[in-house]
């Protein structure tokens, strides 16, 4: 059954992609439409691949890097596609999808995971877990349109437009997408973090210990506080914001990744 | 022949006679009522814009051809010398005149390639008739086919969407920046034509606000009043530069107007909100250093007008696709006017038939007086029952089977060949 989730998964998120690269190069409306489908349709089925996990593996889908990743994947299609039917606006997709897929795949072909899982039960952990990634997946759909943002800025400023500019948001859109998907990041890794102490304190009685997660963690909703705030400012609105949107992802990444596997004790996987 | 089409266009007729022949919606009803009156056609639609004047119609079962004489209402209709209108009309019979259409409601026979205008003046043409009752199911089922193709054409294909324009082009790129532009804000530097296509363009698109400021107060004035926009007094760059996302500038100067200093201190005092500049002055109204600030979009006359010839081109690359469509519902239109008029004509046939089955026998059977009153009426069931085989199968085939219908190219010769002649015998 796993499997079958599986297979249908990838075909959805190809086939979504095809679906949104066709509607980029041509504008086929028809296209877009059966793009948003498809990747609906992927949503279900990824959602059903995890939940088969965690009913074979008798706990959450996130406790190791597979089921970070593809939670990841998940939550970062699911939020594209609220932002998609929010803003009216199908072009960004061709540049998400690659990344939905890749998460996906890679979470699948990732190596099992040896270590015992942390004593990951309860609710409140399932919440600080997912709102944690959610916020993460907010973070690096702002990174994609902040990226999409600067390359038709140029294309723009060089009255280099060809057919993709016409097609493309508008760059005012581009930005008001990118802060949206960082606010959800805020608001979620916000909730998240909170839920995460009071989970540590249920478990050990103690509501702080020192994980560099934490001030690392810290450090990166600073950061996007700091884009938010200076987006609106008069030195930064414009490319300058898109690119320190840019450069909080990579904090982001390093917490993702160096942090968590070489500095953080309790989080290894989120 | 079951559809025609008479009617001139911006190809084959000048602006003069277009306007002679044009028709206002009182015109339209008249010469509707007039060409039904006069049994020249059944059903009529006319469609009037400024570039077009056409009337479709279906003529009368009997009539041969029909458009002589629509062309000589026409000449008259309009008081137009027939020698005028001879060599502007033109006239479509059946497939030619439904590709004609077809293509018209896509937008591909328009003088602006795609444009997205004759749609509307389509469904309105078609709305008006239909309101008068001077469409029926042919010109109906024409009309709401071209509708189809026109929305086709527009939803899946590029045809319409560049701008093909420099004052388009120009607004459309503001579009790129700021999105929607109904609260934005833009301030137009002269008041030349150009000035005046840009700000007609840049209202159409739903500007919130608009400034104009010229060395001629009087013709700014005239601009803004036009418009519904405000004058600022030339010169007045501190408070003129502060509002504006937009700005379009076509002043006759040798001197660029606004210089690279100007706007640096402008893009400081608006806290570098994004902002827009059309030059289309010749020669340039805008320092061209002033690309370099940040936040700062600079098109010249040179620049939109490579925009719109790569639009042109990106229009033309469309025109299969757009055909594409036009053909499909051609023969979808074809297959369906052929099913009517195929079951009719096997309608007609079988009644026919069954007429001449009760002629026959009772001129055969008197000579076969040694048969009994049963031996008649099996012998009429039977004959019943042969002609029913012969006739029931094809015409529920054609009902049923799209390429068999497709297949019969001419139902005009089926009915020569079974029902004329056996009127003429």
């Amino acid at each position: 059954m796993l499997h079958l989730f599986l297979i249908l998964t990838i075909f959805a998120y190809c086939l979504s992609l095809v679906s949104y690269l066709r509607f980029l190069n041509t504008g086929l409306v028809v296209s877009g439409r059966i793009a948003s489908g498809l990747l609906a349709f992927g949503l279900v089925t990824h959602y059903f691949a995890l939940l088969e996990r965690s009913r074979g593996l008798h706990t959450v889908p996130y406790h190791d890097l597979y089921g970070s990743m593809s939670l990841f994947g998940w939550l970062l299609a699911l939020t594209y596609l609220v932002l998609e039917f929010y803003h009216r606006q199908r072009s960004v997709g061709a540049f998400v999808l690659p990344f939905v897929l890749a998460f996906f795949l890679a979470a699948n072909l990732a190596p099992a995971d040896r270590l015992s899982p942390p004593p990951a039960r309860g609710p409140m952990f399932a919440f600080h877990v997912t709102l944690s990634i959610l916020a993460y997946s907010g973070f690096a759909l702002s990174c994609v349109l902040s990226l999409i943002f600067l390359v038709e800025n140029r294309l723009l400023r060089n009255h280099k437009l060809g057919n993709m500019v016409w097609r493309l948001p508008s760059l005012e859109l581009l930005e008001r997408m990118s802060q949206s998907s960082v606010l959800i990041g805020l608001v979620s890794i916000a909730i998240g973090t909170v839920l995460g102490f009071i989970w540590v304190d249920r478990l050990t009685g103690q509501y702080w210990y020192y994980d560099p997660k934490y001030v690392v963690t810290l450090f990166v909703l600073l950061l996007y506080v700091a884009y938010l705030r200076l987006a609106r400012t008069a030195s930064w609105r414009g490319p300058r914001a898109s690119r320190l949107c840019i450069f909080n992802f990579v904090v982001v990444i390093l917490s993702f990744t160096v942090v968590n596997l070489y500095l953080s004790h309790s989080h290894r996987y989120f | 022949m079951e559809i025609v089409l008479v009617g001139l266009n911006h190809r084959t007729a000048p602006l003069e006679v277009r306007e002679r022949v044009s028709f206002t919606a009182e015109q339209a009803r008249r010469a509707a009522d007039e060409l039904r009156s006069r049994g020249l056609l059944e059903e009529t639609l006319v469609l009037s814009t400024c570039n077009r004047s056409e009337v479709y119609g279906v003529p009368p079962e009997a009539t041969h051809d029909c458009a002589p004489g629509l062309s000589t209402f026409l000449s008259e209709f309009h008081s137009v010398r027939p020698e005028v209108l001879s060599t502007a009309l033109y006239h479509r019979y059946d497939r030619a005149a439904v590709r004609h259409l077809f293509r018209v409601s896509g937008g591909l026979d328009s003088m602006l390639l795609g444009e997205a205008e004759i749609l509307g003046q389509v469904r309105e043409a078609y709305r008006f008739a239909q309101e008068q009752g001077a469409t029926g199911p042919v010109l109906n089922r024409l009309f709401q086919g071209a509708l189809e193709v026109g929305k086709r054409v527009r939803s899946e294909t590029e045809l319409g969407t560049r701008p093909m324009s420099v004052a388009a082009a120009g607004v459309k790129l503001a579009e790129r920046i700021f999105g929607k532009l109904a609260d934005r804000s833009a301030l137009v530097l002269g008041a030349g034509t150009i000035s005046e296509q840009v700000v007609s363009t840049l209202r159409d698109r739903g500007i919130a606000h608009l400034y104009v400021m010229n060395r001629s107060r009087d013709r700014a004035a005239t601009l803004a009043e036009q418009f519904g926009g405000r004058v600022i007094e030339w010169g007045a760059w501190d408070t003129a530069l502060l509002k504006p996302d937009v700005i379009v500038s076509s002043v006759g100067t040798e001197e660029p107007v606004l210089q690279r200093h100007i706007l640096e201190s402008a893009m400081s005092a608006r806290g570098n909100r994004a902002l827009f500049l059309m030059d289309l002055g010749l020669p340039r109204n805008i320092d061209t250093s002033a690309s370099e600030l940040y936040n700062v979009y600079v098109y010249n006359m040179d620049d939109l007008t490579d925009i719109v010839q790569q639009n042109r081109q990106a229009r033309e690359s469309e025109i299969p696709r757009a055909e594409g469509i036009v053909d499909e519902h051609v023969g979808k239109f074809l297959s369906w006017q052929a099913s009517v008029e195929l079951i009719g004509l096997v309608e007609a046939l079988r009644a026919r038939v069954r007429e001449d089955r009760a002629a026959f026998l009772r001129s055969r059977l008197d000579q076969l007086s040694h048969l009994s009153e049963q031996d008649h009426d099996r012998i009429e069931v039977l004959m019943d029952e042969l002609l029913d085989k012969i006739l029931v199968a094809p015409a529920e085939r054609l009902r049923g089977e799209r390429e068999v219908r497709r297949k019969i190219q001419n139902v005009e010769a089926l009915r020569d060949l079974f029902l004329s002649n056996r009127e003429q015998s």
